[in-house]
């Protein structure tokens, strides 16, 4: 496994794993030119490799689920640059990004967002048929995902019929299907128990462990354990950076 | 007190020598805690002296095989039927050295607190490595270890929480 390959090199190595998510001085300010304008982010720097799980905690408010949407491509800086997988979204249409959004990144979002209307199952396939797969793979890789995350009995269920955990693992299993390298996760382990966190710590761990980037929202140490590194945010600023010592 | 109550429950399992009293009782709590052969010699002799433990029998080098009494077997059933006291708080040197930071003149608090949220952070992501390389699923003396960890992980996380509130609740004065 490349985690075990790469606990053997001197840590003073530099990085060769390519950088899959870049933001450079990032800003998002809500109501710019308002009387009271909010800087949701402010300024912030931070690369995430290719096989590197980063973790983002803070207070409420901080600007975690801000620094989120501006990496997956959701919402554009209002200065500094954003790179997801060598593109900058700055500069990108809106069809563009989310074109790039499909393609590249897997999302939990904090509010879940599963579509009402649409089975656990059909959920899953939403991207993928968004990408030109054909529905029996669709499904084939929904139920594996699913699978994955514990609930393929959910397949055939609407949300409405799911407790908010179970939600939960479909809106994980959404984020983790197909090939998408860069996993963003919004607290994904809000509603879970500790078991199940841990289940969903494996397999976010898993992903990127096979080649993926990810940077996980958590408000739990321990979940944030299981990521390389720890950034703090406070009024939309990085203040600092813990548990440095990448995970071999 | 702890080492005193574990040596007699797994006594309760059957007649042990000293050496094998303190084999077991790492290997049952996760290899956590090692203790020294003078320690469990020192407990098995006050369990003598307080009637709990006595001698099964003398093997030729000397080596003492211990059994519990009757009294001892009553101190057992006492131990897992009564939870354990917390009453008393541990003296933790985190919690007293961040609250006097607070308060002394002269000492960032907020330093000190970074400074242990790190450690403690650091810590956590030893113990969460140390359990993501448990063998799954997971079996016979790993099972101590991964239970003996979760408790490690969870303690941990109290404190980084804690940590988090006193930061929060520094701020806002
Ligand atoms: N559309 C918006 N308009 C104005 N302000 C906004 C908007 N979206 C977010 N904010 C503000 O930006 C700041 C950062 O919000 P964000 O959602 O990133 O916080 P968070 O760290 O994710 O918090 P939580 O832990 O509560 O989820 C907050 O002060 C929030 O009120
Ligand atoms: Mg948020």
């Amino acid at each position: 496994m490349s985690v075990e390959a790469r606990s053997t090199e001197p840590a003073a190595l530099p990085d060769r794993r390519p950088v899959l998510l870049s933001l450079n001085d990032a800003a998002r300010v809500h109501g710019e030119g308002t009387a009271v304008p909010v800087r949701a982010l402010n300024g912030v720097s931070l690369e995430v490799r290719v096989g590197e799980l980063v973790a983002v905690m803070g207070p409420s408010g901080s600007g975690k689920s801000t620094l989120l949407h501006l990496a997956g491509g959701l919402d554009t800086p209002t200065s500094g640059d954003v790179v997801v997988d060598g593109v900058s979204i700055a500069g990108l249409s809106v069809k563009a990004r989310a074109a790039l959004r499909r393609r590249s990144v897997g999302y939990v979002f904090q509010d879940l967002n599963l579509v009402p209307a649409l089975t656990a199952a059909e959920n899953v396939m939403l991207p993928r048929e968004l990408d030109g797969v054909g529905t029996r793979q669709a499904r084939l890789e929904a139920r594996e995902a699913l699978r994955e995350v514990g609930v393929e009995d959910l397949f055939d269920r609407f949300p409405e019929e799911m407790s908010g955990g179970q939600q939960q693992r479909v809106a994980i299993a959404r984020a983790l299907v197909g090939p998408r390298r860069l996993v963003l996760a919004d607290e994904p382990t809000g509603a879970l128990d500790s078991l199940t966190g841990e289940a969903i710590m494996k397999v976010l761990r898993a992903r990127v462990d096979e080649g993926a980037a990810g940077l996980l929202v958590t408000h739990d140490a321990q979940h944030a354990a299981w990521a390389d590194r720890v950034v703090f945010l406070r009024d939309g600023k990085m203040v600092e950076s813990a548990a440095g010592s990448r995970i071999s | 007190m702890s080492v005193r109550q574990s040596l007699l429950a797994i006594l309760s399992e059957g007649s042990q020598y000293g050496y094998q009293l303190r084999h077991e009782f790492e290997v049952r709590t996760g290899r956590t805690w090692p203790i020294n052969i003078g320690q469990v010699y020192t407990t098995l002799n006050r369990l003598v002296r307080d009637g709990l433990v006595e001698e099964a029998e003398r093997g030729e080098d000397g080596s003492v095989n211990y059994r519990l009494t009757y009294s001892g077997r009553e101190e057992v059933e006492r131990w897992w039927g009564t939870p354990v006291d917390r009453q008393a708080p541990n003296r933790d040197e985190v919690a007293i050295k961040v609250a006097l930071a607070a308060t002394a003149p002269g000492v960032d608090a907020f330093a000190v607190i970074h400074r242990q949220k790190a450690e403690t952070l650091r810590v956590l992501q030893g113990y969460t490595k140390e359990k993501r390389s448990l063998p799954d699923p997971v079996q016979g003396d790993a099972l101590a270890r991964q239970l003996v960890l979760d408790h490690l992980i969870f303690v941990a996380e109290a404190e980084a929480r804690w940590l988090d509130l006193v930061e929060q609740r520094l701020r806002a004065r």
